[in-house]
């Protein structure tokens, strides 16, 4: 039996069939999510190339409203950019965020989770009580520190390019204690079961025993979590963003666009932050609805053969 | 008439899975007298413990009883209504369990769980309800009952609790008690108390009782019938004595034959080769040819039907060895 | 009890278990005063025995009594607190994990739980390899698919079966995969951990039947660590009976079973429920199992033992040697008295 027979045949792929929230969001996820990456082929403009861009076509409104303009089917921002193209480079950027920030939370978090996890005692307090602290700090006043930090250091210039690490860290420093709580709990759960003690009789070290055996057997949860930090993600970016300390505006991501539009709402643009702002609820409510159903499926209290 | 205790007829229960309908039970009938105590034995996924719950119509989904009946006193139970059902269900019926735990709340006192249970079913004042409590635990040999009863679940030992359970399953003066597996989980010297209890108070008490285990020796100890169940079915039934001694089916045999303890030390067991199908793919013909021994092509093809053999006491199911 | 004449042998190993947590949960306040109290399960208290090459050894007692506890500790999964373990003559409590490499290769353990024995994420072939290629780096990959190929064939799994997951077999299946497990590194030492507690009678006799196949073919030592007597009867060679930690009788099966010393020995075979014997009249034990963690002093068993007098109260009976050879630690024993 190969692996795609067995996936066929497993219980996951069988209630994923069976559940239309979940095929739904699933496939709206990866539609976003394709659209945003192919978003120079698809894209009607490059809104990163100023040649494109004609200061006279700002603020056109939709295509469908009298003023509005064929070529710019959702309207154009303030500096004339068409504003779907914006938005599909805007969730680009948001999604590689969302997903760096994620994988560097998981990567922190694991290690310390598993870590904390079978060594126990001294070692295990010390790290679960930085990761208490951690928690405890909110992570916006991080970002406006941190971000304020490398405005100075780096100039305003320099820290444009580097804006978008620097929110991946900024992001994934503020959120691994999540990781590192899961890990740990699921880690305490499978230490003690009786493979790792047969692992242990057979002699491997704990490097062996952490990385082979037990990690593995934690994954379960740290997926499930995965999902819903990805939407998490995304939407501190799009906070980060929207108070001027994430991506700047001529690389904008869907929070800078709400961002910049707002200004421009009460003059009558309201398209300017409506669309970017629909996008976003869209797009991680879809995230949030898969990953309750994948919470749902994983549960093994919850599985029913 | 004077009729039976309980009588089971022909009872089949399915689970509705995402592939189409599983037979767990399949058919069986038994009954049980005042005072009578049947032994249901099988290896896990016989049905044994679905047996008790359908008695008692408490399985859970995605099971249903499909067919047959279930006969207490002369009421059938088929019949009844949720809220009859209820009142059947604790006031002539009691389950035990194998998990104390699972009857006891591990957050309330013995004595208030014990109180609910007299007040859910009978029109008693407090103090008339605690006294009931009292008395069953006094009947059930728990030391200090005074003291116990005002204790919580977890300050007690696990034999302790498997008595206070009995207690609670005695309190409203039941016809039938069904344990389940009730000395599994417990210490040998613990067991053999719980299941003396047991049989003295069937004695006393004027009870019958349906033990659930796979453990034959205990059944051996406590009861007069066996039924042998097997992949949903029962496969040999008749005076516990006589099926110890002589066992007729198969199965039985091998059964019996795999108990370390009876031969000769150091010996190999005698062993059934393969295992118990699962429900899923219960084999055509008798359920258990793959492994016997003395299969013939008739076993692959028909179901043998539960005859008496050796006139009315003995039944099996068994084309070979039951002519 | 010489030392060294045996495969292994304990002398005096005792374990205990801190589960007094941290620092704030071991404060208590009382009569005014905080005093920092230690809560210690003493699971295993001065426990010494010699396992002949070649014999079963099987530790009964019940749930509690440190039999787990003593099985883990002789592997070197918990330190002892003291005492001395020896393999073939040479101490191995003391050696770090690295000395112990050599070991590890001949003592092997199979566990209870069919469940929670096998990695779930594992293939049976990677279960399998896992141990050979830790302990033999240079061995050739034919070789090891060989190796799996021929113990699967030994424990009577078929062996296209190596790229399945735990999760694809039945409880009996897994404990056969368990058993190759331990077998893989061809061990000379094998601690049972109550291998058949889990099991359906039927597939229990296969795997007992099995576990005898594999100690004539080779040559096995097994500690056999269990609760149920009737498999002690039948498997044993020699049974250590324990109580609250403490070795109360050793004999060998037969003189165990045919001329049991130890009161608390005799009560526990009494209650064994035997096939077909009706209203066996077993020996009633009043109370309860103290506490691993409030020993009571003298002996352990006096407070539910019948023959107990003012000298058991106080004073630890000693593990004396009697004529038979067998071993027992009971005052009464020793005076006559029973």
């Amino acid at each position: 039996m190969n692996t795609w027979q067995r996936f066929n045949n497993s219980y996951f792929f069988y209630s994923f069939k069976r559940d239309p929230v979940a095929i739904a969001s699933f496939t709206i996820f990866i539609f976003l999510v394709g659209i945003s990456f192919l978003a120079p082929v698809v894209a009607p403009f490059n809104p990163y190339d100023t040649s494109t861009i004609d200061i006279m076509d700002s603020e056109l409104p939709p295509n469908w409203m009298e003023e509005g303009d064929d070529r710019f089917i959702l309207g154009t921002d303030i500096q004339g950019r068409d504003l779907l193209s914006t938005m599909l480079y805007g969730l680009r950027t948001s999604v590689i965020i969302g997903i760096g920030a994620v994988l560097f939370q998981a990567f922190l978090g694991i290690i310390v989770g598993l870590t904390a996890g079978y060594l126990g005692g001294k070692i295990d307090a010390f790290l679960m009580r930085i990761a208490d602290i951690q928690f405890s700090i909110p992570y916006l006043i991080v970002a406006i520190i941190a971000s304020a930090v490398f405005q100075i250091a780096f100039g305003v210039d320099r820290f444009e390019a580097l804006a978008l690490p620097l929110l991946v860290i900024i992001i994934g420093i503020s959120e691994w204690p999540k990781y590192a709580r899961t890990v740990r709990a699921s880690v305490l759960g499978e230490r003690n079961k009786e493979y790792v003690e047969a692992a242990r009789v057979i002699g491997l070290n704990r490097r062996l025993i952490m990385y082979r055996h037990i990690l593995p057997n934690t994954m379960t949860p740290v997926l499930v979590i995965s999902t819903i930090q990805v939407a998490q993600a995304v939407m501190s970016e799009a906070a980060l963003s929207f108070l001027g300390l994430g991506m700047p505006i001529t690389k904008p991501s869907l929070g800078s666009l709400i961002n910049a539009g707002f200004e421009y709402v009460f003059s009558g643009s309201w398209w300017i932050t409506l669309f970017p702002g629909i996008l976003l609820v869209l797009f991680t409510l879809v995230i949030i609805l898969f990953g309750d159903w994948l919470r749902d499926v994983m549960n093994p209290k919850l599985y029913k053969g | 008439m004077v009729g039976h205790l309980l009588e089971v007829k022909d009872l089949e229960v399915k689970f509705a899975l995402r592939f189409g309908d599983l037979t767990a039970i399949d058919g069986i009938s038994f009954i049980l007298d005042k005072k009578e105590k049947l032994g249901l034995v099988g290896e896990s996924g016989a049905g044994k413990s679905v047996t008790g719950f359908s008695i008692i119509n408490l399985i859970s989904k995605p099971g249903y009883i499909s067919g047959g009946s279930v006969t207490l006193d002369g009421v059938k139970l088929n019949d009844l209504t949720d809220s009859e059902m209820r009142e059947i269900r604790g006031n002539k019926i009691s389950m035990i369990f194998q998990d104390p735990m699972m009857t006891l709340n591990p957050v309330l006192t013995i004595a208030t769980q014990m109180t609910e249970t007299v007040h859910a079913h009978r029109n008693v004042s407090k103090n008339d309800a605690m006294d009931i409590a009292l008395d069953k635990l006094k009947k059930v040999y728990i030391p200090s009952p005074e003291k116990r009863l005002f204790q919580y679940p977890h300050e007690c030992s696990g034999g302790m609790r498997q008595r206070i359970v009995v207690a609670i399953a005695l309190l409203t003066n039941p016809a039938l008690i069904i344990a389940d597996e009730p000395t599994t989980a417990l210490d040998v010297t613990i067991q053999a108390g719980i299941t003396d209890l047991l049989s003295e108070l069937c004695e006393t008490d004027d009870m019958g009782l349906i033990l659930i285990t796979h453990d034959l020796a205990v059944v051996s100890q406590v009861t007069e019938k066996i039924a042998v169940m097997y992949a949903g079915k029962i496969i040999e039934t008749g005076l516990t004595e006589d099926i110890i001694k002589n066992p007729r089916h198969p199965y039985t045999q091998g059964l019996i034959g795999s108990i370390p303890g009876t031969q000769e030390m150091g010996k190999r067991l005698t062993q059934i080769k393969g295992m118990m199908p699962t429900l899923t793919d219960i084999p055509k013909g008798c359920a258990f040819h793959p492994r016997c021994d003395i299969g013939e092509q008739i076993c692959r093809e028909t179901t043998p039907l539960l005859e008496s053999v050796d006139g009315e006491k003995r039944l099996i199911a068994c084309h070979i060895a039951g002519v | 009890m010489e030392k060294n004449n045996g495969l292994l042998t304990i002398k005096n190993l005792t374990k205990h278990f801190d589960i007094s947590g941290g620092l704030l949960d071991q404060l208590s306040f009382s009569n005014g005063k905080i005093s920092r109290k230690r809560t210690v399960v003493k699971a295993v208290n001065d426990v010494s025995f010699s396992i002949q090459p070649g014999e079963t050894l099987s530790v009964v007692g019940e749930s509690g009594c440190g039999k787990s506890t003593l099985a883990r500790t002789v592997l070197g999964l918990y330190p002892p607190n003291s005492g001395e373990i020896y393999y073939r003559g040479d101490r191995i409590d003391t050696l770090s994990s690295k000395e112990m490499l050599p070991y590890r290769a001949k003592m092997q353990m199979i566990f209870q739980d069919p469940y929670a024995s096998l990695n779930p994420r594992m293939t049976v072939a990677r279960t399998l390899e896992e141990p050979v290629v830790f302990h033999n780096k240079s061995i050739s990959n034919d070789e090891v698919q060989k190796k799996v190929e021929d113990v699967m064939e030994q424990v009577g799994v078929d062996p296209k079966w190596v790229d399945r997951y735990p999760h694809e077999f039945s409880g009996g299946q897994r404990q056969r995969i368990s058993i190759a497990r331990a077998l893989m590194v061809d061990p000379e030492f094998v601690v049972a951990d109550e291998p058949v507690s889990a099991l359906d009678v039927s597939i229990q006799a296969q795997i007992l039947n099995l576990m005898m196949d594999a100690q004539e073919k080779r040559g096995l030592t097994y500690l056999f660590i269990t609760h149920d007597l009737s498999v002690v009867k039948h498997i044993s060679t020699r049974v250590a009976v324990m109580y609250l930690g403490t070795l109360c009788e050793l004999a060998t099966v037969r003189e165990l079973f045919d001329s049991r010393r130890h009161p608390y020995t005799k009560a526990l075979l009494s209650a064994i429920p035997i096939l077909g014997e009706r209203k066996p009249k077993h020996i009633k034990l009043k109370g309860e199992v103290p506490t691993p963690i409030n020993l009571p002093p003298g002996c352990i068993f006096h407070g539910r033992c019948e023959y107990v007098n003012d000298r058991c109260k106080e004073e630890k009976p000693k593990i004396r040697v009697l004529d038979s050879g067998a071993q027992v630690a009971c005052h009464a024993v020793e005076e006559g008295r029973i």
